[in-house]
């Protein structure tokens, strides 16, 4: 009888939860390392298309980004007949300084990779879905005349 | 006076709790890759010289033409996007050699042996007002078409996917399967009126 007494008395060992926080902080370190920071704020409206094709960019100091898209605030620069605006780093561009901005845009990007990189750098569309055609030609034609020939549509995944 | 022994702290469920946010934000937060459609844009050209005139046989040519109302047309037939996989499929492919698909050359390429190269081109003309979502989507339909080219080729001489392949492997099947994509300059309905 006091035998079985004794038993019910024992407490149940602790379990050492002092390495739990180590694993959370791993996990956490982990998804501070993948995830990544937006650098620029946007300042348009920006949803992409969707495609089943799409590749994923080899190295992502390597990619420089044009946004274009239906400006969020109406402060900011737009395109005529005023409805788009181009993004370049951390704000819009005026109509008559696209083809100068883009140039000075294209050339501060290039400048700032190695040389062996330059070749490889891709200038990453970031266009939203409804916008036209022809601010997307406009921006093309830019890039080609400055010899920045590597592009990328930026698209999120579609599953089929 | 006897010891008393602190009653330890119960951290157990410390770890639900850390857990519980710790999916929170897994499900939250999208991890924002780059991805997209890649393409390279042809090089400049010299400002003396005209726009070269290529002289490309008729039959080695599909016309994809978009219009300002995302309307698809391909070498004058109606088509809708599902459509133009198959149809530019075909084109590449033209596995019954019907003499008004593009003509197709035998070269060697390391690691296949010879193999009949498509010198099938798609010219695509979009007009100013075609939206940039039906311009992807067109791309991406090229660019699957020639994707399902490719892993049929690398399943028949290497019995991987195209994906599965190393380097060189996969450079020899992009030779074989090669993406040509002639972009016209952009038509502009707004402003012709008669086209």
């Amino acid at each position: 009888m006091a035998r079985f007494k004794n038993k019910e008395k024992k407490e149940t060992p602790e379990l050492n939860m002092g390495s739990m926080s180590d694993i959370i902080f791993m996990f956490l370190f982990f998804f501070m390392v993948i995830t990544t920071m937006r650098e620029a704020t946007l300042k348009v409206h920006f949803t992409p298309p969707s495609a089943t094709e799409v590749q994923k960019l080899e190295k992502k100091s390597l990619v420089a980004n044009i946004y274009v898209g239906a400006p969020i605030s109406k402060n900011e620069n737009t395109l005529p007949p005023g409805e788009v605006s181009v993004q370049l780093n951390d704000q819009t561009i005026k109509a008559e300084d696209l083809v100068a901005d883009v140039r000075d845009f294209i050339g501060t990007e290039k400048e700032s990779r190695d040389a062996q990189d330059r070749d490889r750098l891709t200038f990453s569309l970031k266009v939203d879905k409804d916008v036209q055609m022809r601010y997307v030609n406009t921006i093309k034609q830019e890039l080609r005349k400055n010899n920045a020939l590597k592009i990328n549509y930026a698209a999120g995944k579609k599953s089929n | 006076m006897a010891k008393r022994k602190t009653p330890g702290l119960n951290t157990g469920s410390m770890s639900d709790i850390s857990f519980l946010l710790l999916t929170f934000f897994l499900l939250t937060s999208s991890i924002n890759t780059e991805q997209g459609i890649p393409r390279k844009l042809p090089p400049p050209k010299a400002d003396d010289a005209k726009e070269q005139q290529v002289d490309i046989n008729r039959r080695n040519v599909l016309n994809v033409l978009v219009n300002f109302r995302d309307e698809i047309s391909v070498n004058g037939e109606v088509m809708m996007v599902s459509e133009l996989k198959d149809k530019a499929k075909e084109f590449f492919a033209n596995p019954t050699n019907d003499p008004s698909l593009p003509e197709k050359v035998n070269k060697p390429i390391d690691g296949i042996g010879d193999f009949p190269v498509s010198k099938g081109v798609v010219s695509l003309t979009n007009d100013q007002g075609t939206s940039y979502n039906m311009y992807v989507q067109v791309q991406n339909e090229l660019q699957r078409a020639v994707n399902e080219l490719r892993d049929e080729t690398a399943l028949q001489y290497f019995g991987k996917k195209f994906s599965a392949l190393d380097s060189a492997a996969q450079r020899a099947v992009t030779s074989a399967i090669p993406m040509s994509i002639s972009e016209a300059p952009p038509m502009d309905y707004s402003k012709s009126g008669s086209n």
